[in-house]
């Protein structure tokens, strides 16, 4: 089986695969990473957003393999010791998550939409969106957060 | 009372959220257990199939397979339905067994054939696709209509598609109601059948400990007690007391993780016979095709008025899905979670409904958020549109004609339900407030001055929640209570843990019931833990669903803290050598009345456990009470939707540029969790009326079987939302309230749809079909073009 090898959350890891393991897997089965969440099959719904070299991308649409040598930071990873990132706190603030589930790959696509779009309107912030799923709230305090992160982040 | 407010009324952030944002949620597919293998579920191709055989050999010799099971090896009980409904000529409904793992037949696509156990999930899945199925394709019965008129049945041996033919009123009574009425107005409606979509796909561990002969089962349910109860007497036979069930974190329910499915079954089944802990997760795709579906109704209702549009009589006929098999709850929810609530909010004297629940080969139907009440209210609030129409009333005058006056409760329905209290006018009018309905025309205008269509929509409705009243329930076939448990133990240094049967997936308890204990006793959110999903730790439980947590399972609580602070009095009385009688609790301070003399809360925790002198004859140690509440009545939470959209009629595009919800939801203890609520409630309501359709083809096979190709809401598919709530007290209850996890899903797709209506009314579109997609409006705007241009 081959290895792969990466720097996750700041710390260098390795750990064989099969050449079919996805990146979502290898973060949730062989590093025990299990925030990063699998809510589809079709690549539709964002549970699994990471970032990989500064940028989201969905985990489960990556091989393990494609991620040898890469930089990836997970929702695990994005705090500060016990200090929520803006966007984390931006959510508790606005009341953006209900059951969580999506709330990881949320909070992944929306720190890389601001840092990408710091002054995305709420028309942009939807249509940035439109690759993460949420079933909870209606996306309405969703959207409330990532704009009040604007001016935190 | 801590300073800043965190009893009730209060907006306090959420304490669940820290662990979810930061990735430390412990979902049951988190759950890794030592040793533990994996199970994959070989699923039907077929909608109906005989099955003539099953060669697995090549799979059980697979890379790491330990067994393979096919319905021959699992021979256990039938998956158990929790509700019996009688037809009306009393006989009880069909219950054609429900297995497991199928047994000679198949009964739609995803029914469950085999189970692949291995090391791996891959090596299961892989091993899988060995098995060779022998199937014989049978006729497929997808069409309600078809199903109750041809000679192909879904069970053999019950020889009818036909689950049961139910009604409620006099037929004979209404008929003449409307032999003289002034006007009558009818319609067609289909509620059209729904995927309910959790974003946690469902998932179960079984595991077994062979040195205590216990099971364990850690699933994605809404309701641990319940599937204990129902797995382990119906199906495999384990005594409760040997059986644990744990509900961790649950990415979202919505009804659909209510129910006992076969896949908890298998792993809790099979864990002994391979010696090891055994996951399953279901894959999105298996999640189309093997959680229970919601809605699928069709409905003719017609409406009998006086010639001032006064409701007389209504008469609903309406075929209900139930698909292959009846699952937990399926056979209440177009009976008595439906047709109970056709009075809706107006003072309708006469209501006749009959109901045909129809056996197809589809996943089984079951509750999903609502749950009859939309379907009702669907067709009451489209109907009522449309009797304004035809008497040439406006969409409030017709209504207001209509409504159950505020000074008219208690309200005797005649659909059985006894309202307690509700004010719709003053919804109705804080909502149009709220919307700005008076600048609708000038809105109406400007879309019109660039070629598009604006249309304003009403939902004047009413739920029925908290379910419910055993008694009540009881009577109408419920072969459960749905009473709700609660303890709460004080500990010796004054914190205090709550065990809940009531189930959090989304709802906050963990904040909300925290706010209950804050009030009450005094104590800082820090001082207080909320603990509910393992049978282990909470006594009992009937779970969430229905809107019922606060007002069932809130109650518990309250009646729980009732007798810790009559003990603590007791102990109070004792130290500070005062008589009971004398002792008044307020802000957490135990105070004889007119002294000085008091204890705090912790104080008396402490002397609690440390009973150095206690008259034991009189006086316990300990501070832990238990309580269990069964209400005196269901809650009716109301309001009024108002949707407007914009169509564009070259396109077919339907944009909801204004929703607007004023709720009566009682009582509001944590104002930001209720408004994410019912912002949650409404996206899938818009869902549901633009966007949300499961389709089946003429074979069975399940069209829309993944994200490509059933809609769900996304982020620009939906407006901000306009939510406010405008309350009456429940009556019954000591908390006043009602419950508000459903109100947006069920109030606002009529509203939606009224809304388009009155949009595309001048091009001749006078009915509208649910998901109005672009591509239905569209067709329907060039259908009507040669109407309209004739008139």
């Amino acid at each position: 089986m081959p290895t792969v090898s990466m720097t996750v959350n700041g710390k260098q890891v390795s750990g064989e695969v099969e050449s079919r393991t996805l990146l979502v897997q290898f973060l949730r089965e062989n590093l025990r990473l299990t925030g990063t969440h699998v809510g589809c099959d079709t690549s539709q719904c964002g549970a699994c957003v990471v970032h990989v070299n500064g940028d989201s991308a969905k985990s489960c649409s990556m091989l393990a393999i494609q991620a040898d040598g890469a930089d990836v930071t997970t929702i695990e990873g994005l705090a500060n010791g016990d200090t929520l990132h803006p966007m984390q706190e931006a959510f508790r603030e606005h009341h953006g998550l209900q059951c969580g589930f999506c709330t990881p790959g949320m909070v992944m696509s929306a720190v890389d939409l601001v840092k990408k779009n710091p002054k995305a309107s709420e028309h942009e912030i939807r249509e940035w969106l439109e690759g993460n799923i949420c079933r909870c709230t209606g996306y309405h305090n969703i959207v409330k957060a990532i704009q009040h992160a604007q001016t935190t982040m | 009372m801590p300073e800043g407010g965190t009893g009730i009324g209060a907006a306090v952030k959420r304490v669940e959220d820290k662990r979810f944002l930061t990735g430390r949620g412990n979902y049951t597919d988190d759950i890794d257990r030592p040793n533990q293998s994996y199970a994959y579920i070989l699923r039907s191709l077929h909608a109906h199939a005989k099955i003539n055989g099953i060669d697995t050999g090549a799979a059980q010799s697979a890379p790491g397979v330990l067994a393979v099971f096919t319905g021959a090896d699992m021979e256990v009980g039938s998956l158990p339905c929790g509700w019996q409904v009688h037809s009306k000529d009393g006989s009880p409904m069909h219950e054609p067994g429900h297995p497991p793992l199928a047994q000679g037949k198949v009964r739609y696509v995803g029914d469950q054939v085999a189970v692949v156990i291995a090391d791996t999930y891959e090596q299961a899945k892989d091993a899988a696709e060995k098995i060779s199925v022998d199937y014989g394709p049978l006729p497929a019965v997808v069409d309600m209509n078809g199903a109750l008129s041809g000679g192909t049945f879904v069970h053999d041996e019950i020889a009818t598609n036909l689950c049961y033919d139910w009604e409620i009123g006099d037929e004979a009574q209404i008929d003449e109601a409307f032999a003289g009425a002034a006007h009558v107005t009818e319609i067609d409606i289909v509620n059209n059948r729904l995927i309910p979509n959790a974003m946690e796909p469902r998932a179960a561990v079984g595991e077994y400990d062979r040195a205590t002969d216990e099971y364990t089962l850690f699933t994605t349910s809404q309701n641990p007690h319940v599937i204990r109860l129902l797995m382990g007497a119906f199906v495999l036979s384990i005594p409760e007391h040997k059986l644990r069930v744990v509900a961790p974190d649950v990415g979202g329910g919505f009804g659909s993780k209510i129910y006992h499915y076969a896949e908890e079954a298998i792993v809790t089944w099979a864990a002994p016979r391979v010696g090891r802990p055994i996951k399953w997760t279901a894959e999105r795709s298996e999640s189309f095709m093997s959680d229970a579906h919601g809605r699928d109704h069709i409905t003719h209702a017609k409406m009998a008025m006086d010639a001032e549009g006064k409701f007389l009589a209504l008469k609903v006929e309406t075929k209900a899905n139930m698909g292959a098999y009846l699952s937990t709850f399926a056979p209440c929810v177009p009976t008595y979670l439906y047709a109970t609530l056709l009075a809706g909010v107006y003072s309708t004297p006469m209501i006749y409904a009959n109901v045909k629940a129809v056996f197809t080969n589809t996943v089984p139907v079951d509750a999903y958020r609502g749950a009859g009440r939309p379907e009702a209210t669907y067709l009451l609030e489209r109907l009522v549109a449309k009797c304004a129409r035809e008497m040439g009333m406006s969409q409030t005058d017709i209504r207001r004609r209509n409504f159950i006056p505020a000074d008219a409760f208690p309200y005797q329905t005649p659909v059985a339900l006894q309202y307690d209290s509700g004010d719709y006018l003053a919804t109705l009018t804080a909502a149009e407030s709220a919307h700005d309905v008076a600048g609708f025309a000038s809105r109406k205008a400007a879309s019109e001055a660039k070629g598009k269509r604006r249309g304003l929509g009403y939902s004047t409705y009413l739920e029925a929640c908290g379910i419910a009243p055993s008694a009540v329930v009881g009577s109408l076939g419920a072969r459960a209570g749905l009473y709700e448990s609660a303890e709460v133990r004080v500990h010796p240094t004054g914190s205090v843990t709550v065990f809940t049967g009531a189930h959090s997936h989304g709802q906050g308890h963990e904040t909300t019931f925290a706010q209950l204990v804050s009030e009450k006793l005094g104590l800082g959110m820090e001082q207080i833990e909320i603990s509910h999903g393992d049978t282990n730790k909470v006594q009992f439980g009937m779970g969430t669903y229905g809107s019922r947590s606060l007002a069932v399972g809130g109650e518990a609580i309250v009646k729980a803290m009732d007798k810790v602070v009559a003990k603590a009095k007791k102990i109070a009385a004792h130290i500070m050598e005062a008589s009971e009688a004398d002792i008044e609790f307020a802000d957490g301070q135990f105070t004889v009345a007119g002294t000085d003399r008091s204890m705090a809360f912790g104080e008396v925790a402490l002397a609690a456990y440390v009973p150095h002198n206690f008259p034991h004859e009189e006086l316990e140690p300990g501070l832990d009470e238990k309580a269990f509440y069964d209400p005196l009545n269901f809650t009716y939470p109301g309001g009024c939707h108002i949707c407007e959209v914009e169509v564009d009629p070259d396109t077919g595009v339907v944009s909801v540029e204004k929703m607007t919800a004023v709720d009566d939801v009682g009582r509001v203890i944590n104002p930001m969790i209720v408004e994410g609520q019912i912002h949650g409630g409404l996206a899938q309501g818009i869902g549901q009326a633009l966007l949300e359709g499961c389709v089946y083809d003429d074979e069975g096979q399940l069209v829309t079987g993944s994200y490509m190709d059933y809609t769900m809401p996304r982020a620009d598919n939906l407006p901000s939302f306009s939510a406010g709530t405008e309350i009456t007290l429940c009556a019954h209850n000591s908390l006043g309230v009602k419950g508000c996890g459903e109100v947006g899903a069920i109030g606002s797709p009529p509203a939606v749809i009224n809304a388009v209506v009155d949009a595309l009314w001048d091009l001749g579109v006078h009915d509208m079909p649910m998901p109005a997609t672009p591509q239905t409006v569209w067709h329907a705007i060039q259908a009507a073009r040669p109407a309209a241009a004739a008139e």
